[in-house]
This record gives C-alpha cells, structure tokens and sequence, in this order.
C-alpha cells in the first residue's frame, strides 16, 4: 500500500473475471505521512482509505471482466462496517465478489481480513463510464500488470 | 401479488424516502419526484433483482443524449412499468 498515493493493492493473488471474484493482498506500510495525523502516537489506517481498498479491489476485478473497455467509479458506499483496527505492518487479504451487474453500474460486496479475522466489510455500487481519457485507461492497464504479475516474482 | 408499479413505487418509497401516497403513475421520477441519477441506481438495481431483468440504462441515456428519446419516454413511472413488463416478457419468452 502507498496510502499516500491511493495505490491499495499490492497484488492480485485470484482473479476470476467471469464469475466476478477477486482475491488480494494489501501490504500496509510501517510508515506513512496518513499515520502523522491518523492518529499521532497511535497510528491506524483510516477508515475511508479500508473502504478505498475494497474499492479498488472490486474496481480492478470489474476491469478485467470488461477488458479495460470502461471505467468503473465508485458512487455509492450502500453499507460498510470497520470491525477492528488495522495498524501499520499488517497483511491484509482482500476479497470482493460482483453481486449484480447491471447496465452501466455494477454492485459488489467486499471485505478485508487478516489472518481469517474479519476486519471489515462493505456493499459498493459503481458507475460503469468510459474512460475520460487514454492517461487514465493506460495508469489502470500499466497498474493491473504491476500487481497481477507481482504474485510470481 | 404486487402489480408491477405497486412493486416500482415500493422500491422508489424505500430508496428515495418518498412518501407511497406520492407516487402515482403518471409522475416523472426524474422531474416529478426529484431522484436524481445516482438515486435511480439504487432503484434500477433494486429492480433487477426483483424482477430478474437488467433495465437497459446504458441504451436509454444514450438515446436521450442523442435526442432519439424524450425523458418522458422512460421515466414517467407508467411508462418505466411497461418497459419493465416488455423486459419481464422477453426473458419469459
């Protein structure tokens, strides 16, 4: 995780586009300008950015399962639950699963755990647009290579 | 057994708060009863799922976008209701 970057997933562990399933991981980092404020002398991820993650795990199994032809934007957080805290250093497993795929939205259902103790978990809907631009859809192809490829090296 | 717009109108009360009693057929949901776009996801997912169909929304903003439609057309909740029972016919077909 860059959490300052908003770079979430370090690496896509499973990945089935047809059936809308994604496994991955989540390296949080031992240092961070976010854990300064978040919180000083007891640093924890904040929520918004565990919902983030969980977006973009969702997000990253919606492109593939439209082979990068559109864009999906987060635009409704439906329900989330923070169980527990997550402190710097920690592995975090992230999944996310496609609940309905409409026409021009998409729904999933996610969560993050660690060590099979469930940290949080969240219903997500998203927008499906096309890419504003090709420096979006290429940051999206150049990242998914990175963290797809990242789980055998 | 619900009708098709006492079904709809269900789902606009519970997504959108809006009252039952103010939901009538010939109301626009967009103009008439305010839901916005991003409300009338929630509505469109609620009503794929319970009527086992997928409103075809990227077809329908497209052809608004290109004038081939008015907002009327498909949103005047009388209207919307016959798309969906045309959808609900398909997929029984």
């Amino acid at each position: 995780m860059l959490l300052e970057y908003f770079q979430m997933i370090d690496v896509v562990e499973d990945l089935d586009p047809d059936n809308g399933r994604i496994i991955a991981r989540a390296d949080v980092p031992m240092e961070s300008t976010v854990f300064e404020g978040h919180f000083p002398g007891s640093p924890l991820v904040p929520g918004v950015l565990l919902i983030e993650t969980m977006a973009q795990a969702s997000g990253f199994m919606l492109l593939a399962r439209m082979k990068f032809e559109k864009m999906p934007f987060l635009a409704n957080v439906t329900s989330a639950k923070m169980r527990t805290f997550v402190e710097p250093g920690e592995v975090l497993r992230v999944e996310a699963e496609l609940e309905h795929d409409g026409s021009g939205f998409a729904a999933t259902k996610a969560r993050i755990s660690r060590d099979g103790k469930k940290i949080c978990d969240s219903k997500l809907m998203f927008r499906i647009m096309p890419f504003p631009n090709a420096t979006l859809k290429n940051n999206m192809l150049e990242r998914f290579s990175q963290i797809s490829h990242s789980s055998t090296e | 057994m619900a009708t098709t717009f006492e079904a709809v109108a269900e789902i606009i009360s519970e997504t959108s708060d809006i009252p039952l009693d103010e939901i009538t057929p010939e109301k626009n949901a967009f103009t008439d009863l305010g839901i916005d776009s991003l409300d009338f996801l929630d509505i469109a997912f609620a009503i794929d799922k319970n009527f086992g169909i997928k409103i075809p929304l990227e077809k329908w903003t497209e052809e608004l976008n290109e004038n081939k439609a008015s907002v009327d057309e498909y949103f005047i909740l009388s209207k919307l209701c016959d798309r969906i029972d045309e959808l609900i016919a398909a997929k029984d077909a």
